[in-house]
This record gives C-alpha cells, structure tokens and sequence, in this order.
C-alpha cells in the first residue's frame, strides 16, 4: 500500500487514542477537583499538565488552563479537539481505503466539536468527555468490524497500541511522581478504565503495587501497558513477514520491532520488585521507547521525501 | 429580579437552610450564594440533564415489580461539621448498645434478669428467631450494617426515629447521587469542602473480611441477592460491582457438610462471608420458610458450624422492632454507662390499660406504627387521617395493642426543593449508614437524606413517592486527621523531584505540508479557470 496512505492510518490510530485516553484523564481530574475536599488544585493542575508534556509554571495552573491545554487548543495534537481534528485531517487523505462507515464517524465526530464545546462550557466538561469516549470506541468499532486484516488495519492497530503505551505510562506517572497532590490509585485505575477489572481481579482493596503491576503487566487487561506493547509487536512481525520476503534468520527485522520487543521483554523478565523500585525512570523510559519507535515505524515504511521544487534557474 | 429562593415560606417547623427568610444558616451560605443567581429556567435545564445522566446509568428501584428511576433533587443538603459530630457519636453509640444488646438476646440474656427490658418484648417479636440463640458470630458483629433513621424536629435537634439493623438500603443512592451532582453542577463544589463518600465499598469490604470465620487467610465474600425483582437490586449489584466480589443468587449457593460453596465454571468454590440482602425468614429453607427458593439450604446450619458468616447476621430483627426501640436509650446507658447522644421521638407504649385507653382517646393526635412495619407501610398519622381511618385504626388497636406504637407527630424539617422550576419547602429525613468491623463503628459522612416530594407529606419512603437529595458533609478547614489510609505492603511513591527535568513532549505527527497544500489547491483554482 502507498506509505502516506499508511502513515494517516497510523496516525488516526494514535490520535484517537490519545484524544480517548485524554478524555478520560481529564474527566477524572476535574471530578477529584470536586470531590477531594483536602485537594491543593494548582499544584495538581501543574503536575497533570507537566506530565502530559505541556509544563506550566504553578501559579497560572488551575482548571481552566488544564482545559484549554488538554481539551480544547485547536492547534496542539495533544488537546481533545486538535487530536481529533489531526485524525479526521489524515481521514480525509486515506479515504479511499478507510471504509465509509469510519470516515463518517469521524467526520460527525469533528462537526459536533464546536457544539460539544459549548454545551462543555454551559453545563460542566463532563458530556464532552463522555462523547469522546463513545466516538472514540465507535471509531475503534467499526474498524474492527468492517476493515480487512491486511496492513491498513494493521497500521491502525500498531499507532493505538504504541499510543496507549504511552499515555498509559503518563497516568501511571501522575500518580508516582505527584507525591502528595497525587490522585489516588482509585482514581488512577479508574482513568484507564481499569478500576472494575482490577476490584474484579484482585477482589479487595486497592493496594499501590498491585495497581501498578496491573497497569504495567497484566496481560489479560488491554490498557496495560505490557497487552498493548505485545500487541504492537505482533502488528509488527506481521507488517515485516509481508515486506521481507525470506525468513529473517538472525532477530527480528525492523527497527521499531527490536524497540517495542525490547521494551516487552524487559517488563516481562524484570522482577517486580525491581521494576517498582525504579518506577519512575521505567516510566519515562516507556515513553521515550514510544517516541522512538514510532520514529522507527516512520523512517522504516513511510520514508518520507521532501517535495521537490524545480526552481527555474534565473536567467542572467 | 426576583431570585430563586423569592418567596419561599418558612413554617412551624425547622428549616435546613434558612434561619430566618432570607438569611441562610452558615453550613448554607455558599450554596445560597451560588444558587441564588441562577435562573429557576437554568436550574430546571440543570435538572433534566441530572435525571438523564440517572437514566442512562440505570440508577432505579423497582416499585411494584416495575424499574423506575429514583428521584434525585438537585439542591443538595448540607450538614456542618460540628452539626455532624453530634450525629457520628450518636449514631455509632447506638449501634455499640444494640449490639451488645443483640449478643444477651442470643446469649445470656443478663439484661433480662436485670430487668431493663421485658423478656415478653423479645419473646412476642416476629424476628426473634430460637434458631440464631447461641450463634456467636466471629468477631461478634452483628450489626454489620446498620441504618439508623433521623429527623429533625422543630428545635433542630436529631432524634432517632427508627434503626434498621436487617438490611438497610439506600446506600448505593448515596454513592451515585455525589457522582451525578459533581458532574452536573460542578461549580456548587467549587466552594465547599465535602467529605467523600465514595469509599463505602471498600470500607464495607474490610468489615465483611474481618468478620470472616477464623484461619480464613483470604476471605472469599459473597452478595446474596434475592434476583432482579427485588427492590434493592440495583443496589446489590453497585455493591457486589464495587467491592469486585460475586453477586449471587440462592440457586447458585450450595452448601455440603457444612460448608458453603458456589458453582462456578471451575467447580465448587468456598465462600465464607455471605453479605445476604434477603430476610431471615427466607433465607434457609432448612430453618424459616420451606416454600423459599431463593435462600440456600443449609446455609444457618453451616454459620453455626463457624464455616461461613452470615452478615448481617440472623435474627436482628428483635433489636429494630419498633417497640424495642422505645428502650434503647435505657440500653445506652446499661451497656455504656453514657447519655443517649441522640433523642428518640416521644413515644408511648402500648403495654398497661391506662395508656392504651389514654391513647385511643387522642388517635387523632398521634402517630400509630405498627411495630413490625417497614417502608411507611401501615402508618397512620392522625391528625391527616379521616374519621374512618381512625375508627378501624382504633379497632386494630384495640385488639392487639402489641403490635402497635404511638408517637407524638414531629413537625420534620424542612429543605430546599426544586419543584416545578420554583424553589419550595419539603420535608426531609437522614439515614446516615454505619458499618462495624469489629474494633470500630465507622459512620459515612452524609447518608441518605430522603424528601417527600408532594407537598405538605411527611413519609419519605421511595415507595411512597419519595425522593433524594444528594447530603453533604462539610470538613473542617483543615482536616483534623488525614484520611486513613489503608496500610500499604510496599510505598512505590516519589516526589516531583524524580520529575526528569524535561518530561517527554507528546509525538507530533507528520506536518501538514504547507507547500504541497498550497499546490493542491492552486492546482484547483487553475483547472476551474481553464475550463
């Protein structure tokens, strides 16, 4: 298939990841900010808004910033809005091997964004995080119902996957290195939508290193982050069988398979004690692993060429 | 402009949130001062997007077999911090007395032999049951959940009007009805300090593990429900979801040798705690009601056994019968040695001649309750009953005073209440929820606070048309002690000082390459021209 086809598939995977993960991030945020009465707002609006990637020094964080920054910048991939704009952006370029069903859910989903900020602003940010989780699962959805396995899916599945790794690993991040303006494992658990699954696994209180480890390891939870860098790795290893014709006989082929597998294996083969101890440079680590790999996916199948422009040489 | 609260008339009665017209009492003064700008218009738009957001969660109870969504209003009540206190220490004083009064009925039964209360009170009670005598529960609990019913009279004191130590519902409506407020109306929270109450579960949890027979390292808990018809359901299963435990049914409980199990996929597994939410008289075939099919057979005889704990356990029914309740003050100050914290209602028991003549004289006057009622069932408030009411009451009474209680009618208080997009005065009740682990009584800060929506009505049961209000207890400024935290194995906690100096930008994207946009759609442009 074209690289640049493939490479909006790649992104519309991460972005609507990430505006789902966003959502549900902030929809947690602003619900301790009302519920936690011992809570110190600025400093918890500074940390989440470091931790995503946008710092902003303490004394101008409040609400309002972390929703302008995280929700609604329509320029910035890392809001709500400017993901789900990116992605319907790259939609709108690889329409002719998305199917329908997706381009439209996408593009309603783009069209209800003003109105959605609005009713945001009248009634509480609560419905428009709501909504971004369903038209995000809807998106999700419907690819898995009506896309063919072949690469088109399989870049989708490879840019959420390598996406939830990474915003995965940022949740998991306001909670460690927050210190006491952290939110509570609850509220971590509850942000990834793992809250249920985790009270149904371990049946009981919720305990600080068995959340992490479940956030982190589980391999039977999709949002961990161990489920979703396996199942990177086996989008890769099926998009490199098409690409290399005879079998790779020493490692693996690609670039960004060596990172993820890498990445896998060292959560998989490192005691747990050990992981936590360290936790919080393995998080960063898992991020810039992201970065990379996605790098890595980029120069390897969307080796990109810079246009050309014949500039007509002046005559003298 | 008129505001919202214009108008609003203040009666005999207490009101919540205002002292005098106009001038709010202190715990009120900021959600008076952010509600009153509002536009009743707003307030009702407000108001739809609140029962919606129940709708769609499925927040119910069911009515006559019939699943309907449960009213919840959207002023909230607001009770203060020292105002609470009083109610903590009341309402956990109360249980300690009950329980312990619980452990003589199927014990001892010293208390008897020092005649505070009448054997006959507890012997002619409909939920005494011989079966549970000499049952003594784990770590002793009993009661371990308990709703203890209050209203606030026209001095605006708490008095107890009823205990519920069976099962006692309502709790899961507390929980979502703080969720569904913060998401609706989340700049009412703005300016308070609210106690959280959304740790119940877990609480409930701990309390049912340590009630767990001994040398059970990991306690397996269970939640008996009676099925999806129940009026309770969706609060068995809000539980059961939120302490991640099995929500069961009778018919999936089996009990062999003494031993409870559950039929799972793997074969049976052992259960040892059963949080039951079924009567007693339905709970085993073996002992109550034969015709029962939604109890498990055995189940009492394996609690007896010490293999499993029932919880709340069988049989304590006597302590919240409404004529035993006429005694519990006097049980504070046997077992403890203290002064009720809280008030019962003026009663009058039914139990020589002279009163029961004195009280058929004025039924017109008083409150009649049957003893054995629940949920408002087969009250008879005298002064709002007609003439014939009152005669076949008189008739019952006579015949069989036992069976009832009279009280003198409390003027409930009054709250706040979004009705018709106006502001107006309904009368409201508290059940504040405690749970007992064994070493301690702890009390959720708010509870249930139930309002009778047609106006000028005094029972608040949902069954009665009744509805909720979400309750809030204010903190102190600062928090006395912080909140308990559970003890943790392993601290995996840093400070923002492992923050890496640059935390990690999120990836980009590729850029939209303005060069090859502008071409695009210069190409456009130029092909419309040539045409």
């Amino acid at each position: 298939m074209l690289s640049r086809i493939a490479e909006s598939l790649f992104w519309i995977g991460r972005y609507v990841e990430r505006a789902d993960d966003t959502a549900r991030i902030l929809d947690v945020h602003t619900q301790r900010l009302v519920e936690d009465p011992w809570i110190d707002e600025r400093r918890a609006c500074a940390n989440l808004l470091a931790l995503m990637g946008s710092p902003c020094p303490e004394e101008e964080a409040d609400t309002e910033r972390v929703l302008a920054t995280l929700a609604f910048e329509r320029d910035s991939p890392s809001s709500i809005v400017g993901a789900l704009s990116a992605a319907r952006e790259n939609a709108r370029g690889a329409r002719e091997v998305l199917s329908g069903e997706i381009w439209e859910s996408l593009n309603v989903t783009h069209n209800a964004l003003p109105q959605q900020r609005t009713m945001a602003r009248r009634y509480g940010p609560h419905a428009l995080f709501r909504f971004v989780r369903e038209r995000s699962a809807m998106v999700f959805g419907l690819a898995d119902s009506t896309m063919s396995r072949d690469e088109s899916w399989l870049f989708l599945v490879l840019g959420r996957s390598l996406e939830r790794v990474d915003m995965t690993a940022r949740i998991i991040s306001t909670r460690v290195l927050a210190g006491d303006a952290a939110p509570s494992w609850t509220l971590v658990l509850r942000s990834t939508g793992a809250y249920e699954p985790y009270l149904r696994t371990y049946r009981g209180v919720v305990d600080s290193s068995r959340a992490a480890e479940f956030l982190l390891l589980d391999r039977l939870f999709p949002r961990s982050v161990f489920a979703a860098l396996d199942q990177a790795e086996s989008c890769l290893a099926e998009l490199e069988r098409s690409t290399v014709r005879d079998t790779t006989r020493i490692g693996v082929a690609g670039e960004a398979h060596r990172i993820v597998g890498r990445a896998r294996t060292l959560l998989e083969y490192m005691s747990t004690p050990e992981l936590l101890s360290r936790l919080p440079a393995r998080l960063e680590e898992l991020q810039r692993t992201c970065s990379a790999a996605s790098a890595a996916v980029s120069s390897h199948f969307f080796t990109e060429q810079a246009p050309q422009v014949w500039v007509p040489e002046g005559v003298a | 402009m008129a505001d919202l609260f214009d108008g609003y008339p203040l009666g005999q009665q207490w009101d919540e949130m205002f002292g005098s017209a106009g001038q709010p009492r202190a715990a009120y003064a900021g959600l008076f001062t952010s509600l009153q700008p509002m536009a009743g218009e707003e307030l009702s738009a407000r108001a739809d997007l609140l029962s919606q957001t129940y709708r769609d969660a499925g927040v119910t109870f069911a009515h006559a077999g019939e699943e309907q969504p449960f009213p919840l209003d959207i002023v909230p009540r607001v009770i203060g911090a020292e105002e609470w206190d009083v109610i903590e220490r009341g309402v956990a004083q109360r249980v300690l007395a009950l329980e312990a009064f619980l452990a003589e009925v199927y014990g001892a039964g010293e208390v008897f032999a020092d005649r505070i209360v009448p054997r006959s009170v507890v012997s002619t009670s409909a939920h005494f049951h011989r079966q549970a005598h000499g049952l003594v529960p784990p770590n002793g609990v009993r009661v371990h959940v308990s709703g203890i019913d209050l209203v606030r009279d026209e001095a605006g004191d708490f008095r107890v009007l009823e205990d519920n130590l069976r099962s006692p519902s309502g709790v899961s409506y507390v929980i979502t009805n703080r969720a569904a407020m913060s998401q609706v109306l989340p700049e009412l929270f703005a300016d308070h300090r609210i106690q959280p109450v959304d740790d119940y579960p877990t609480r409930l949890l701990a309390a049912l593990k340590a009630s767990a027979p001994a040398n059970v390292p990991d306690p397996t808990v269970v939640v008996l429900t009676p099925g999806v018809y129940n009026s309770a359901y969706f609060e068995h299963a809000l539980l059961a979801r939120q302490m991640g435990v099995e929500l069961v049914e009778g018919r999936d409980l089996v009990c062999a040798g003494n031993q409870v199990s559950m039929r799972t996929t793997d074969g049976q597994r052992r259960v040892d705690v059963v949080y039951r939410r079924i009567d007693d008289e339905f709970l085993d075939p073996v002992h109550f009601r034969p015709d029962s099919v939604i109890g498990c057979a055995g189940l009492l005889n394996a609690a007896r056994a010490g293999r499993v704990t029932i919880a709340n356990a069988v049989g304590n029914g006597v302590a919240d019968d409404k004529l035993l309740y006429t005694w519990v003050p006097d049980l504070v100050r046997y077992y403890l040695g203290e002064e009720p914290v809280l008030a019962n209602a003026d009663t009058y028991r039914l139990d020589d001649e002279d009163t029961v003549r004195w009280v058929l004289d004025r039924l017109d006057q008083l409150v009649l309750k049957p003893v054995d009622g629940s949920g408002g069932k087969g009250i008879v408030i005298g002064p709002r009953a007609d003439d014939q009411a009152l005669a076949e009451l008189a008739v019952k009474v006579r015949a069989r005073p036992r069976d009832w209680i009279a009280q003198k009618p409390i003027g409930l208080s009054t709250c706040p209440t979004l009705i018709g997009g106006r502001i107006a005065p309904r009368h409201v009740d508290l059940r504040p929820f405690a749970i007992n682990d064994g070493s301690k009584v702890w009390v959720l800060p708010g509870g249930l606070t139930r309002v009778a929506l047609p106006e000028g009505e005094l029972v608040v049961n949902s069954s009665q048309g009744g509805g909720s209000k979400d309750t809030w207890v204010l903190s102190r400024p600062r928090p006395a002690s912080e909140p308990e935290q559970v003890p943790e194995l392993t601290r995996i906690e840093f400070t923002a000082a492992d923050l890496p100096d640059e935390p990690p930008a999120q990836d980009p994207g590729p850029l939209n390459d303005t060069v090859v946009g502008q071409s695009q759609q210069q190409q456009q442009q130029g092909g419309t021209a040539g045409c």
